[in-house]
């Protein structure tokens, strides 16, 4: 109670020139102080009410939760969760590609971070390599989707060999730095580099996936409908393109899955333990750091061509810092280096980020809000349990 | 026979400090060689030199082992484990803590046995197999150190003796042909230390050559077939445990300097 | 024809070059203000405080606000004003923050203040673009005026009354930071606790308050700078705190990371890396300029330039 006290009276003072005195311009532009009274007054009774239910929270002990029936339910809900998108329309889909183009980069990033244990802050650098290698290539060289798709992954992977040099021998929060770096020097190159990027504009036109070499028009020499014989589905394209993205979603987290029960993911596992003592086993430790931050930048490359197919154009805008910290959220949240945990926390932090599309103005505050809470009471993330990769004992 | 280790004239230097001074000592295959001295005498240095955590500033540490000599102060220490089969453990226990007991011993056999990351990830025949070996070889040596009925649990979850223990079966896992073990027998009862005596006498009858730092006087003269004492920087006795105890230098050493 | 020529090539760049040195030092001395915070923070905490250009930010909008609420009061006073309700309420800030967010923390978790610090920036910045809007705020000149230092034909090189006031108030504040950690029973505790805090807690020093005081002091400055910013620039908005924040942050690791003169070297670097990078080259780049600098000096000399090199212990 006199925390609470104490946590409404901090609010109030800091909530009163803030929140209380809010800078308007006049009719001659100039900033003048207008006086609302009713936010300070939320802040405080919220901050009181909120330390308030901390103190319960402490009071009251949470039951673990059974973690292998709740493993179990996760796997079974994802069917029904795939089908969802098909039956919410042109929304539902588009949602639906999203949240996979996430999951597509939280898979990655989870072999960086969860496995390896390293902190990169810069990932959404190789997401933009990806999406703009995209564009690049199917609106200026003549490529397809399908061609693009695998060389948007192998440069991105390329890109994060070029970084991980240099960088790799860094202790991690140095790490961390660099990569946060090198992701905002991507972003600069890309709005100034205007004879290849276009600049803030853009590179639009960035063609949808074709089905094997058919397009989704309604009319024209190569629509698929006119070579099945079938009447014009005008949501063909957009179910395509989510089905094949949810199989190469599923297929690199199977991938990520078999990686982390292999050999190579203990030996990342082994280091984010304990380097020394990894080093002291021969295992070499910028050799692995750069297999882990290739590999992951691969998955980023990808997730990045299914986001320049989908929008349909890209622009440096779309791939700032906050979609590293989005995609890094995911898999803490997710419950670093579990699979699954990720799949989950992707569906539920930016399907459900979607549906309050209305609320944008706060669900970026709500989010922030939940980082906080979530590193607080359940730091090892959501999902958090590590199951060994081999039992001697089944 | 050759020596399977010798160390010449090795120093080191941390600035102006010297913290080993033209050290030089060789010891021979399948023994138990001890290395002690009173504190700061520049035992885990001297280690960190041999097993490459630090690059002497002068000297050689050489490395005879059936297939060819290396010179270890050249090597990346990396190489030093995988090559020339070097294993050490840690004064202050360094397990992979979230890793399961037998995923630790895996890790150890990371450079030796295990399969490329693609036949492992394709689910290959050839790579279960190899992973198959990994595991058996695992649960032997976990059976060995008395660790098979806690194989998977994570490794921080273990009584302290167990960490000791499940530490020194991960550095045997790496298949060294020189164990390094930088004091086993820290913090262990009367019980356990017995125990590890054993254990390490049983590895020497399998031929194992093994060195080690430890404060423990009464395992060093029980099992140690050679003891080398060094005393701020430099060695000063060198020998079999019965002639070290009684050298004159030795006890001056341990009992000060007013001697 | 040809002698003027070469007159205006070898004169005319000094002036140019000095007006890029004042402007340089001024951008500096308010990254060095941010920069002793994470410095701070992370010599004792051992933990990079993301929120803490956020922090700045806000700091920027209370002294708007103040500057708007004393408007009334002779410039020096409502300045003076400004800055003590930046600087108190900012500290305040940084003791809510660091007991909302990072007090609680499980130690073991190596991400988590990491994540938590992410969620408090996010936060942050969202607060303030929902209570005082997103649009850009400007404010009329609060100094005006300066002088003329070297005039070189149509070109002056000029310090503005403003910079003067920044770089002296910055020398100023920075003295008294500087002070108070060498020379207080605080400063003491913090820097024993930097050192070593399980040993430092054993000796009876309050771990918990001393980390608080860090983040305190850390965010006050952080307040400073950003009237600092306010008065220099003339304009804000609520999005600012990241760029200066990762500037701040690499001025800070350049000086050499839990140094406070480390933090104001870099801070100087990073403003004048920066500065001249646009003045002669291109301004499109200068923000690539900083982190390409970062990364060169992480890779060649990690302890940065005032920092000591730690061993690694085995």
């Amino acid at each position: 109670m006199k925390n609470a006290l104490i946590s409404g009276l901090i609010a109030l003072v800091l909530a009163l020139p803030l929140a209380g005195l809010v800078t308007t311009p006049d009719q001659s532009l100039h900033l003048v102080l207008v006086f609302h009274p009713l936010p300070v007054a939320a802040i405080t009774l919220g901050a009181f009410l909120a330390q308030l239910a901390l103190g319960l929270l402490h009071r009251i002990k949470l039951p673990p939760l059974p973690m292998p029936r709740v493993a179990g339910l996760a796997l079974w809900g994802l069917p029904v969760v795939a089908l969802l998108p098909l039956l919410g329309g042109r929304r539902g889909l588009d949602i639906g590609l999203l949240v996979l183009t996430y999951m597509m980069l939280a898979t990655g990033l989870n072999i960086v971070v969860g496995l390896a244990g390293l902190l990169d802050l810069g990932y959404v650098a190789f997401y933009a390599i990806g999406a703009y290698a995209t564009a690049l290539l199917t609106t200026a060289a003549g490529f397809g989707f399908w061609t693009a798709l695998p060389v948007a992954g192998l440069m991105a992977a390329m890109a994060g060999l070029l970084l991980g040099i240099p960088v790799l021998r860094l202790r991690g929060d140095y790490l961390a730095i660099v990569t946060l770096g090198f992701g905002e020097i991507v972003r600069v190159v890309l709005l100034n580099w205007q004879s290849l990027t276009n600049g803030a504009n853009g590179i639009i036109g960035v063609p949808y996936p074709r089905f094997f070499g058919l397009d989704f028009t309604r009319f024209g020499h190569d629509s698929v409908f006119r070579a099945f014989g079938l009447p014009f589905w005008p949501l063909a394209r957009p179910v395509w393109f989510y089905l094949l993205a949810l199989g190469l979603t599923l297929a690199a987290n199977l991938v990520v899955a078999r990686l982390r029960r292999a050999p190579i993911g203990r030996a990342w596992e082994a280091l984010r333990e304990d380097e020394i003592a990894a080093r002291a086993l021969g295992l070499d430790p910028v050799k692995l750091k750069l297999g882990a931050f290739a590999s992951g930048a691969f998955f980023a490359g990808l997730a990045g061509a299914f986001f320049a197919a989908r929008q349909g154009f890209v622009s440096p805008d779309s791939f700032t810092f906050s979609e590293s910290a989005l995609v890094l959220a995911i898999v803490v949240m997710g419950g670093a280096g579990r699979q699954i945990g990720v799949v989950w926390a992707a569906i539920v932090m930016i399907g459900g980020f979607e549906l309050v599309r209305d609320f944008a103005q706060y669900r970026m505050l709500v989010f922030g809000a939940a980082l906080i809470f979530i590193a607080v009471v359940r730091p090892g993330g959501l999902f958090a349990l590590r199951l060994p990769s081999v039992r001697l004992r089944s | 026979m050759m020596p399977l280790l010798e160390i010449e004239d090795v120093c080191l230097r941390f600035g102006g400090v010297t913290a080993l001074d033209r050290v030089s000592f060789a010891i021979a295959r399948g023994k138990i060689a001890a290395l002690i001295g009173p504190n700061g005498a520049g035992k885990t240095s001297l280690f960190n030199c041999i097993t490459g955590f630090y690059r002497p500033t002068s000297g050689v540490v050489r490395l005879r082992d059936g297939d060819g000599t290396r010179e270890l102060q050249l090597m990346a220490q990396t190489e030093i484990a995988a090559q020339a089969r070097l294993a050490r453990s840690f004064q202050n226990i360094r397990l992979f803590g979230a890793m399961s007991c037998l995923e630790n011993l895996l890790v150890a056999q990371y450079r030796r046995h295990a399969p490329g990351a693609l036949p492992s990830v394709l689910g290959l025949r050839r790579a279960r197999a190899r992973e198959m070996a990994a595991v058996e070889r695992g649960r032997a040596l976990l059976a060995r150190f008395g660790l098979e009925t806690v194989a998977d649990d994570r490794a921080d979850s273990l009584p302290y003796g167990a960490q000791r223990r499940l530490e020194i079966a991960r550095a045997l896992a790496s298949e060294p042909v020189l164990l390094c073990l930088d004091e086993p027998a820290a913090g262990l009862n009367e019980h356990e230390s017995a125990a590890l005596a054993e254990r390490l006498e049983g590895l020497r009858a399998d031929g194992l050559s093994v060195l080690l730092i430890e404060h423990d006087m009464g395992l060093v003269m029980r099992i140690a077939d050679q003891v080398i004492v060094l005393d701020q920087g430099r060695k000063i006795a060198d020998g079999p445990p019965a002639q070290v105890k009684h050298d004159p230098k030795v006890i001056a050493a341990y009992l000060g300097e007013e001697t | 024809m040809l002698s003027s020529r070469l007159h205006d090539l070898t004169r005319l760049p000094l002036a140019y070059a000095l007006q890029q040195l004042i402007n340089g030092l001024t951008l500096g001395m308010v990254y060095g203000l941010i920069a002793v915070g994470y410095s701070l923070v992370y010599g004792i905490v051992g933990m990079i405080n993301f929120a803490h250009g956020d922090v700045f930010m806000v700091g920027s909008f209370l002294a708007l606000i103040a500057l708007l609420a004393f408007g009334g009061f002779p410039v020096p006073l409502a300045l003076a004003l400004a800055l003590l309700v930046t600087l108190a309420l900012c500290g305040l800030l940084g003791f809510a923050i660091e007991r909302v967010a990072y007090r609680p923390l499980n130690r073991s978790h190596r991400l988590a203040p990491l994540i938590s610090a992410i969620g408090v920036s996010i936060v942050l910045q969202n607060a303030m673009q929902l209570l005082q809007g997103a649009r850009m705020k400007p404010i009329a000149p609060v100094i005006g005026g300066g002088m003329n230092l070297l005039t070189q034909g149509s070109f002056a090189a000029r310090l503005s009354y403003a910079q003067l006031a920044i770089i002296g108030v910055t020398l100023l504040v920075l003295a008294g930071a500087s002070l108070l950690i060498r020379r207080t029973d605080l400063g003491r505790a913090m820097r024993a606790v930097e050192q070593d805090r399980m040993m430092a807690a054993l000796l009876g020093i309050d771990t918990g308050r001393t980390i608080s005081l860090a983040f305190v002091l850390g965010a006050a400055l952080a307040g400073i700078a950003g009237l600092m910013f306010l008065v220099y620039y003339g304009v804000i908005d609520f999005f600012m705190g990241f760029e200066a924040g990762i500037k701040a942050f690499t001025a800070a690791v350049l000086g050499g990371i839990g140094s406070i003169e480390g933090a104001v070297l870099g801070g100087l670097l990073i403003g004048l890396i920066e500065t001249f990078w646009s003045g002669y080259g291109s301004a499109a780049y200068k923000d690539a300029a900083a982190f390409s600098v970062l990364i060169l000096v992480l890779m060649f000399r990690p302890q940065g330039l005032l920092g000591q090199k730690t061993a690694e212990k085995v």
